[in-house]
């Protein structure tokens, strides 16, 4: 049996188990909400935090010193 | 100065236009992937908090829509990842009414058992591709990841199902 079979299988078999959203209408207006969570608690801007850079190094070395565990990279993504 | 510019410089007033229009759109998004309408509408507000938050990464030339919806999916992602444990399944959207009844009510809650277990970014791609129908372009551009991934992730999630379901004895093979 293919992957595309398979995959169409299983699409049928979670049909009869889980129903597709019809009704996804939002009912509300949000933005009262939205101002008073901005008011309680203002969300700062943002750039790209510090520990982004670090993390993205980090990671840059691990894989230059470790080609290695490039291929288990893939596997995970 | 345009809307997205004016947003982008961190105008209230340009983001209330922006959240305005975007809010049913990001709403309905994340309502398919989590299925429940009230952690929707809470991760709805969350998605705009971090737009709000970023709109100093945002390019005014860039796609505001595109880009909501892919903050959305992550909040939504996050949101698996962390309840997984924790909530109960959603009664909400119950199971479809042209269910086949040899399908049995106990196949049927241990089917949505074993989905509901599957490692989030699995169940978030299988959710979208396989419950909901979506192509894997569109939910590739709401992930950030390739379309080719996204097929790969279906097909380890449907490999992960029937793992699980055939341990558990359910029937896997539909009439």
């Amino acid at each position: 049996m293919s992957n595309e079979e398979l995959n169409e299988e299983m699409k049928e078999l979670l049909k009869q188990s889980i129903a597709p959203v019809k009704d996804g209408e939002l009912r509300r207006d949000l933005w009262p909400q939205m101002l008073a969570k901005l008011e309680e608690q203002p969300a700062p801007v943002d750039a790209i935090p510090w520990f982004d850079w670090a993390l993205a190094a980090l990671a840059g070395a691990a894989l230059l010193f470790f080609p290695g565990i490039i291929p288990a990279l893939f596997y995970h993504l | 100065m345009e809307l997205l510019e004016r947003f982008a410089a961190g105008d209230l007033e340009a983001f209330e236009v922006l959240f305005r229009q975007h809010q049913r759109e990001v709403y309905a998004w994340i309502v398919r992937i989590v299925r429940d309408t009230g952690i929707a509408e809470d991760l709805t507000m969350e998605t705009f908090w971090r737009i709000y938050k970023y709109r100093a990464r945002f390019e005014p030339d860039g796609n505001f829509r595109a880009w909501a919806r892919r903050i959305g999916t992550n909040a939504a992602l996050d949101h698996l990842r962390h309840a997984r444990h924790e909530t109960p399944l959603p009664e909400d959207f119950p199971c479809s009414p042209g269910a086949d009844p040899a399908v049995r009510r106990e196949a049927r809650d241990q089917i949505r058992n074993a989905f509901h277990e599957l490692p989030a970014k699995y169940r978030l791609v299988a959710t979208l591709a396989l419950v909901e129908e979506e192509s894997y372009s569109n939910i590739a551009k709401a992930v950030g990841i390739s379309a080719a991934l996204v097929k790969i992730r279906v097909f380890r999630a449907v490999r992960m199902l029937r793992k699980k379901l055939k341990s558990l004895g359910v029937e896997v093979h539909v009439k």
